[in-house]
């Protein structure tokens, strides 16, 4: 089974105070620290998963920068065997549409039975690279997956819908899978491991490798542009409780009690 | 101009963010003096379009037993071809399960710029704007997508507020399509929540856990806090992905929706899908060490402080309460 994994280098923001930048245009990224997009964790650790199983090789992709080179060593230290980063200052990277683009462009010439990618980017949240690089690639893609089984020349997927609900489809192979969280464990790796990995090489691609143009790549070729970013305004913001842990611990018993909670 | 909804139903329900859609199409037909279309694919359908047809100037039907199920295979076949020949201006499909299994391979086999899981759409002079979040909920984006004659957006549930239906609209029945391409997809069935045992929805009081937590070690603090309160342990999504805890105890879109008389939120960040599952909670207290956390949004009370440092106190003080009165 020859397996390709798309992985994003995204930055850790859930515990940071977010600010903007210069630009207005996105947030302030210095200082941030940067790791795999969570979604893509369980995706890399699918296809080790799916290797271990029934043999191949999983190859990580990323579209980035030179950054991104710690989040593929760190899937090559969890067991992928080759990374890829398509690298190149003139793409537009905060398009999803170039990124799926770029993505077919280079899965096209290379073998392979199945693609993984994660649900959706943490950071951007779109959910569109996926799919729609299964159709730019004419494969057919199931979203959302928690489970996966294989049976012949198909592949057997539960999808997540809402509310605890699953449907099991059955797809045929070669195929692009999105992969939702809580599919599986993803390895824990070592700073050792990440270490070794530091052997194996990535090999960096440049659109003109790939045979596509700064217009296709570019602002030009993008369908989306982001004009603003702002923190949002409240709509209703908390009361804040103040003081020493024992002052807020009883105020909050003060509030629970006065609404007859307890 | 025309405006197109996609109709999501399952199991013989029409979903809400149908309506949701439909409301936001209503609003952007006046304004553009355009048509609001509505399409539904299912089978024995004709129930559902009538009640659509409040909603709608038209509501497109295809009633075909190959549409029992949803199948984003069969339904991008259909879809492409009613596009080209009604040419809406917009597609509005849901952010659903559903809708991003279909929307953007639709857009990209139509080459029609898509723009994923908005708040809000406007379109002006032609050109369509959005707002969508980022970083998961902590920032908001305004965004212009690629000037077009065509456009389609995916619409995030429950952020819409659906009002009632007053329109006579006109219901048109379509022939059975052809299905050219090989459909390489196939529904099998359902699968149906373990039921657990508990069930948090009918519980008073949650203390729901978030990534916050930090490890599986720190479980049983919280799971005393909320026995002390005669209450039931929830969590966000993440403490159930670890497998720290079961299924039934999630909140949020895919998990359950809960309205307890207290909810106390301990290292929840706030993200949608989890805010949308219990901000109708009738007193929501946040305990955060980031004070920008969305969940502050929604909570009643926030305390910006180490969920360590306040739990233990928490649970000790209401011991020594319920010891006094009993
Ligand atoms: C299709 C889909 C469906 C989903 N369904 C659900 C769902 O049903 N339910 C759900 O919950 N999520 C769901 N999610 C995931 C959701 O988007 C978020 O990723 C998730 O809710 C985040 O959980 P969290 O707040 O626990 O973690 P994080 O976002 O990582 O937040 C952790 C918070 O803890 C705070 N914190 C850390 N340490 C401490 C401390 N010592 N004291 C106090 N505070 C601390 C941090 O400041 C941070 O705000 C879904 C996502 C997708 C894509
Ligand atoms: N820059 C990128 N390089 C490689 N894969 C990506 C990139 N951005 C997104 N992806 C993949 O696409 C998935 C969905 O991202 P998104 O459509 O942005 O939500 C991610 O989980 C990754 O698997």
């Amino acid at each position: 089974m020859e397996i390709i994994v798309c992985v994003k280098h995204v930055p850790e923001t859930a515990e940071v105070e977010l600010k903007i930048d210069k630009t207005g245009r996105d947030i302030e990224k210095s200082g941030l620290v940067f790791d795999i997009n969570e979604w893509d964790d369980y995706a890399v650790e699918e296809a080790i998963r799916i290797k271990e199983k029934l043999g191949g090789n999983v190859t990580v992709i990323t579209v980035g920068s030179e950054d991104a080179d710690s989040t593929l060593r760190k899937c090559l230290a969890k067991g992928a065997d080759k990374a890829i980063r398509i690298t190149d200052k003139r793409i537009n990277t905060s398009d999803p549409y170039i990124i799926a683009k770029i993505l077919s462009k280079t899965i096209k010439e290379m073998p392979f039975d199945l693609i993984l990618t994660g649900a959706q980017s943490s950071d951007d949240g779109y959910a569109f690279i996926g799919p729609a690089l299964a159709e730019l690639l004419d494969i057919p893609h199931v979203t959302l997956a928690k489970k996966i089984e294989f049976k012949d020349r198909s592949v057997i997927v539960n999808r997540e819908l809402e509310g605890g609900l699953e449907e099991v489809v059955e797809v045929e192979l070669p195929a692009l899978i999105t992969i939702q969280t809580g599919i599986n464990e993803p390895r824990y790796v070592s700073i050792m491991g990440i270490r070794k990995a530091m052997k194996k090489e990535i090999k960096t691609v440049s659109i003109d490798d790939l045979g596509l143009s700064e217009t296709e790549v570019g602002i030009e070729g993008s369908w989306i542009h982001v004009s603003e970013v702002y923190i949002p305004s409240i709509e209703r913001r908390a009361e804040f409780i103040r003081g020493t842990p024992e002052e807020v611990a009883s105020k909050i018993i003060e509030i629970i009690k006065s609404r007859g909670v307890i | 101009m025309e405006l197109l909804v996609l109709v999501e139903h399952r199991r013989g329900e029409i979903r809400e963010v149908t309506f949701e859609m439909l409301t936001k199409g209503r609003e952007i037909a006046q304004k553009t003096n355009s048509r609001l279309n509505t399409i539904i694919l299912g089978k024995n359908i004709r129930d559902k379009a009538e009640v659509l047809a409040r909603y709608a100037d038209r509501v497109l039907m295809i009633d075909d037993e190959r549409f029992e199920f949803f199948n984003s295979d069969l339904y991008q076949q259909v879809l492409s071809n009613i596009i080209r020949e009604v040419k809406p201006i917009l597609t509005m499909i849901g952010h659903t399960s559903y809708g991003v299994d279909l929307a953007p391979s639709l857009a990209v086999s139509l080459n029609i710029p898509l723009i994923t899981d908005c708040l809000d759409l406007d379109i002006q002079d032609g050109q369509l704007t959005a707002v969508r979040q980022m970083y998961g909920g902590k920032i908001y984006a305004r965004l212009n997508v690629r000037k077009s004659e065509s456009y389609i957006a995916t619409i995030r549930q429950g952020v819409i507020t659906a009002s009632e239906g007053n329109l006579k609209g006109e219901i048109i029945e379509l022939p059975p399509p052809d299905i050219v391409e090989p459909v390489k997809k196939k529904f099998i069935e359902y699968v149906l929540p373990k039921i657990g045992e508990v069930d948090i929805t009918s519980a008073d009081i949650l203390v729901a856990i978030g990534r916050g937590i930090k490890d599986q070690a720190n479980i049983p603090l919280a799971e005393e806090l909320a026995k002390t309160l005669g209450g039931v342990l929830a969590c966000s999504r993440p403490i159930v992905d670890k497998g720290w805890l079961p299924p039934d105890r999630q909140v949020g879109s895919s998990g359950k929706t809960v309205k307890p008389k207290l909810y106390l939120a301990l290292g929840i960040s706030g993200a949608f899908q989890h805010v949308i599952g219990m901000k109708n909670s009738q007193l929501i207290i946040a305990v955060n060490k980031d004070p920008n956390a969305p969940i502050f949004n929604v909570a009643h009370y926030g305390v910006v402080e180490d969920l360590f440092k306040i739990v233990p106190i928490l649970t000790e003080k209401i011991k020594e309460l319920k010891k006094k009165t009993s």
